[in-house]
């Protein structure tokens, strides 16, 4: 290990917001990032370059080419080799800065497991790519107490708000459902800087809050669009519900409840479904990959197994996840599972 | 009648009457929002019975989930 010089960190201490102090308190603080994708990519980067002192990233991907034009942390290798983004970013992250205590999980976020990952963090960054995860995200942070980052981008667009349990009103008070249709970045697109944009928001609200700046906070939801010169800051303290079924007087944690997470999720930005088994399962990829190189392509890394058939891809893992690529539809998806792993 | 949108001019051939029915038109129906009313913010339950009113400044901020 190359040891770290003794001025890392002294022009992050020299700004009045955080000073000596405050970068201990950073060198204190747990950080868990939820998606390392391109939000995920870039919140993770700062996080550790910031000197925190353990950053934990979740993803249940594997890059891809079409990944590289704005998700930060990974090389052309990366995608030749189809790493699990949570393993080619902790790898990267830990050569940024050998200092930070950095683990990548390669997992799926759902009700029953997500407490296993929150349970001694400072504050969970939100980088998913979809709403039924940070619902479940919402949920635990507000039962438990844990402040967290909304933040979304698609197009030349992004959002972002901080959640604070118990002060502002949560994602379910703002949201009564799971939001169906509008913009992904399928149909919208995607550029660079409205992902570095959202992350510089993001992460500048964590900073504020590991570093002890709660006042600093920004209170409001903040939303841009960096094409047409749109900015705009809401103070939402307002909406915060009573009622809510998250964070009101009669909260029941609706999205924590068993089963309340689909088995089958149509992936954000890919012609891809993602199917579940029902309860975690554990396989053992060589074995897989001996019966099905029957039907098509079968290659294997340490993290994954990949079939290429004539119309289809299948990335098998060994949680028993399956993507299906080259469809974008649950229902034909499912058959193809099901043809493969009963 | 003439609202100010996000900021720009736009003005809607008949009154469009509430707030609830401005939304409802084809290019927010599908999208969740939240709602500024000259500066105020408005909650989903008053949507329907806040009147639109000529010069109206309207800020719409819509989720997305990308990330």
């Amino acid at each position: 290990m190359i040891s770290a010089g003794q001025d890392r960190y002294s022009r992050q201490e020299r700004f009045y917001g955080i000073g000596a102090e405050g970068q201990k308190k950073l060198a204190e603080a747990k950080v868990l990032i939820i998606g390392a994708g391109a939000l995920g990519s870039a919140c993770a980067e700062t996080m550790v370059r910031s000197g925190v002192g353990r950053v934990t990233l979740i993803d249940r991907d594997y890059v891809e080419w079409s990944n590289l034009q704005r998700q930060n942390l990974y090389s052309e290798q990366d995608a030749a080799e189809r790493m699990p983004k949570a393993v080619a970013a902790a790898r990267r992250l830990r050569s940024v800065n050998s200092s930070v205590e950095v683990e990548g999980i390669v997992a799926d976020i759902t009700a029953e497991e997500i407490g296993l990952y929150t349970r001694d963090v400072d504050l969970i960054l939100d980088a998913a790519d979809n709403f039924e995860v940070r619902m479940i995200v919402n949920d635990i942070a507000v039962r438990d107490g844990i402040p967290w980052i909304y933040g979304a981008c698609t197009g030349s667009y992004g959002i972002s708000m901080t959640i604070v349990p118990g002060q502002s009103a949560c994602l379910h008070c703002l949201l009564d459902g799971l939001p169906t249709g509008g913009d992904t970045c399928d149909t919208a697109g995607i550029i660079g800087p409205a992902v570095q944009m959202t992350a510089a928001y993001q992460t500048a609200e964590a900073l504020k809050w590991l570093s002890g700046n709660v006042s600093a906070l920004r209170g409001t939801l903040v939303s841009f669009d960096l094409w047409t010169n749109r900015h705009s800051s809401m103070d939402t303290s307002r909406l915060k519900r009573a009622d809510c079924p998250s964070c009101g007087s009669n909260r029941t944690y609706p999205y924590l409840s068993p089963g309340s997470h689909s088995r089958t999720t149509v992936l954000c930005g890919r012609d891809t479904v993602q199917i579940r088994p029902a309860s975690p399962a554990r396989l053992d990829l060589e074995e897989w990959e001996r019966r099905l190189s029957a039907h098509g392509r079968a290659e294997r890394n340490p993290y994954m197994l990949s079939l290429t058939l004539e119309k289809h891809r299948l990335a098998v893992f060994p949680d028993g996840r399956v993507l299906i690529h080259g469809t974008g539809d649950p229902a034909e998806a499912r058959s193809i599972y099901h043809r493969y792993f009963g | 009648m003439k609202l100010y949108i996000n900021g720009n001019e736009t003005r809607l051939g008949e009154a469009c009457g509430t707030l609830a029915d401005l939304l409802s038109r084809p290019e927010w129906k599908e999208r969740r929002m939240i709602v500024e009313l000259n500066g105020a913010i408005v909650g989903k339950e008053d949507y329907g019975h806040v009147t639109l009113a000529d010069g109206d400044r309207v800020e719409l901020v819509h989720f997305v989930g990308g990330g």
